[in-house]
């Protein structure tokens, strides 16, 4: 199978906001649903215990509405994914069809999981997210663009400059995200850190 | 100004900085473990990829092993499915498997420190956020995803940003009742549960230095609940005479000369950081959750917050705990009857841990109300305490003595809180849903407190009982 090598230079589509800070992964995939030895069935447990209630009827989640039917862009708001590091977060709402995600900020490794699958999260200011949300919600039909090259969201009259640690965008942008094929690129240098590392040669004074 | 131990061991295994700005840094000791592995495997299959260094990494299973029945195959289907993928990748790619059959089988970040797998210095990776447990020793420990274990088990190697130093200084002594999980869930409490985003975290002061090395885990275990990735506390004597004598540690001479590196990588007295917090120990008490985060505690003497009086930013989460948990505003812990008393988790499940809950239950009776159950964090901890006649202890008191695993830290086993019960739990997260039941609830707590707990049948100040 060939390295995967996309460049994601833009998102866009439509929006659907989550309210709420500090929305842990255990939210956003139970640990119940993770007894699989591969993602793909997980679309359908996306925030399976906020969207059902003990029966299993829906309780009325952004994500059941039919007015967010089709999103492609998630909206949230602080400490967003905290809590386990589990991929199968990212991986449920990929499959829920979410391709980026605008937040006030992010739990660290599940913004590195997101940048690993190839999905830009990137952050605006409280204040902007209210805006946006605001937005979206009086015209849920509206496009919402991540334009990552150009560091700015777009929805309709709205223009924010939103905040991405610049190693994401760059490896978003020029389609690195996945690393794999980077880290092996340079095995030799990988070889002379083996050599120097104190114990892996038996802690041997260096010199 | 001297360099800090994170910096040091940061760049020992740099191999480059890569294009996007992210560094290339090696991996030392790489632990994986049933839940977060096999789509990984997959993943270098598919690429027609290798193991580059199966020799350094090291695979168990913890997440989905039942406590109660460890009989193979496994009573769920789902979970037996999973044993077995772990049980063919590690085979098929020659990487060492402390299974079910083994006696070093336990919870990925029990088994690392008692193995010795876990020294200072090095670089430790795992799928799971709990790594930053192996911090303790003086190692800088990443919980990682599925695509990045891909990237370790193909490369060794992590594409990833170096975060920034907050020295976490705390002094004083600890009173009587209080314990290492008081620490973290005050620290927790204090910096926010998001306020160690971009942070790595580095315990030090006295008390921290007056901790045995089970104490330093417990706290760096919990380091991610803030939101920090990474937490380590810088290797001394402690440290040095825990790993000596473990079956994966140095031995003879090769241990002397590892002894000497490792006291040389510890942060020195004019260390810089980005960041300093001071905290008092002499003011702690035994903390207690009440909501949904893991920063949500109050010390067992206080009352819980009045939402109006909260900042801002706090306001709506705390609403939502109200809501979910059922308790008032203004109400005092003390009292709040439990359901169930749960001890265990590679947060408090070590040999200490069943050592002080044991020692406070001798002579004593679980409420009838509480079923109460302690798991033990690996076989070996199961081992050693067998040899002390600690499980004779929990069960004259009434609790259930079971095999080793995660168990209802997380309930991916038949382990589960049911319809809204109210669990007292030595574990680390009080997420909604999270020990199994979508209406459950959760009280985090030392280990001690949660014995306490069970006996009195409601939440109780264990200083006013030792």
């Amino acid at each position: 199978m060939p390295e995967i090598h996309i460049k994601v230079s833009s998102v866009e589509g439509k929006a659907v906001p989550i309210h709420g800070n500090d929305i842990d992964t255990d939210q956003i995939i139970p640990a119940r649903f993770m007894k699989c030895v591969t993602f793909d069935g997980l679309g359908e447990y996306a925030f399976y215990d906020v969207r059902h209630d003990e029966d299993g009827n829906l309780k009325g989640h952004p994500f059941d509405e039919e007015r967010y039917a089709d999103a492609s862009i998630m909206i949230v708001n602080s400490n967003f994914g905290c809590g386990s590091s589990r991929e199968h977060a990212p991986q449920a709402l990929a499959r829920c069809g979410i391709r980026g995600i605008i937040g006030e900020s992010y739990a660290e490794i599940f913004a590195g999981n997101c940048t690993s699958m190839g999905i830009p999260a990137v952050t605006l200011s409280p204040d902007e997210i209210k805006q946006l949300v605001a937005a979206v919600e009086k015209d849920p039909g509206m496009t919402v663009k991540i334009d990552l090259a150009g560091g700015v969201v777009v929805a309709g009259p709205h223009r924010f400059h939103f905040e991405i640690p610049s190693a994401y965008k760059q490896s978003l942008v020029d389609g690195s995200w996945d690393s794999t094929a980077v880290l092996l690129a340079n095995l030799d240098a990988v070889k002379q850190t083996v050599a120097s590392l104190p114990y892996l040669n038996g802690f041997q004074r260096a010199g | 100004m001297g360099r800090n131990l994170f910096d040091t061991v940061w760049d020992l295994h740099k191999v480059r900085t890569l294009e996007s700005g992210q560094d290339q840094l090696f991996i030392g000791l790489h632990m994986i473990h049933e839940v977060t592995s096999p789509q990984a495997f997959q993943m270098i299959e598919e690429r027609g990829l290798k193991v580059l260094h199966p020799e350094r990494t090291f695979a168990t299973v913890d997440h989905i092993v039942p406590t109660a029945n460890q009989e193979r195959p496994f009573q769920d289907k789902l979970a037996e499915e999973m044993m077995q993928a772990i049980e063919n990748n590690t085979k098929k790619h020659g990487i060492e498997f402390f299974g079910l059959n083994t006696d070093r089988q336990g919870i990925v970040h029990i088994i690392g420190p008692e193995l010795g797998l876990t020294q200072p210095g090095l670089t430790i990776a795992c799928g799971d956020s709990h790594t930053s447990t192996h911090g303790a020793f003086g190692a800088i420990g990443f919980g990682i995803g599925t695509s990045q274990i891909r990237d370790v088990l193909a490369t060794q190697c992590l594409a990833i940003s170096r975060p920034r130093v907050r020295k976490i200084n705390v002094t004083g002594t600890l009173k009587k009742g209080v314990y290492a999980k008081d620490i973290i869930l005050k620290i927790i409490a204090e910096l926010g549960v998001n306020g160690g985003i971009g942070y790595a975290y580095e315990y030090a002061g006295e008390t921290i230095r007056g901790l045995s090395m089970e104490e330093r885990m417990t706290i760096c275990n919990m380091s991610i609940e803030g939101g920090a990735r990474v937490g380590y506390v810088s290797p001394d004597e402690t440290t040095i005479e825990y790993i000596k004598g473990r079956p994966y540690a140095p031995a003879g001479d090769e241990f002397e000369r590892a002894a000497e590196f490792w006291r040389s990588i510890a942060s020195g007295p004019d260390a810089e950081y980005d960041d300093v917090f001071e905290l008092d120990a002499n003011t702690l008490e035994p903390m207690v959750t009440w909501g949904i985060t893991p920063g949500q505690a109050v010390g067992v003497s206080g009352r819980l917050p009045r939402v109006a009086e909260l900042p801002d930013e706090h306001k709506e989460i705390a609403d939502k705990a109200y809501a979910h948990m059922g308790f008032t505003e203004g109400q005092a812990m003390q009292g709040q009857a439990i359901d169930i008393a749960f001890l265990g988790s590679c947060t408090n499940g070590r040999i200490s841990d069943l050592r002080e809950a044991a020692e406070f239950l001798k002579g004593k009776k679980v409420s009838p109300s509480v079923k109460a159950f302690v798991v033990p964090g690996s076989k070996q901890v199961a081992r050693q305490a067998e040899a002390e006649g600690l499980p004779e202890i929990f069960t004259a008191a009434g609790f259930g003595w079971r095999g080793a695993g995660c168990s209802m830290c997380l309930a991916m086993n038949p382990d589960k809180l049911q319809g809204r019960q109210i669990c007292a739990s030595s574990s680390n997260r009080n997420f909604v849903g999270r020990q199994g039941s979508p209406t459950g609830r959760t009280l985090l707590m030392s280990p001690v407190m949660v014995a306490a707990a069970a006996v009195a049948g409601q939440v109780v100040d264990v200083r006013n009982q030792i």
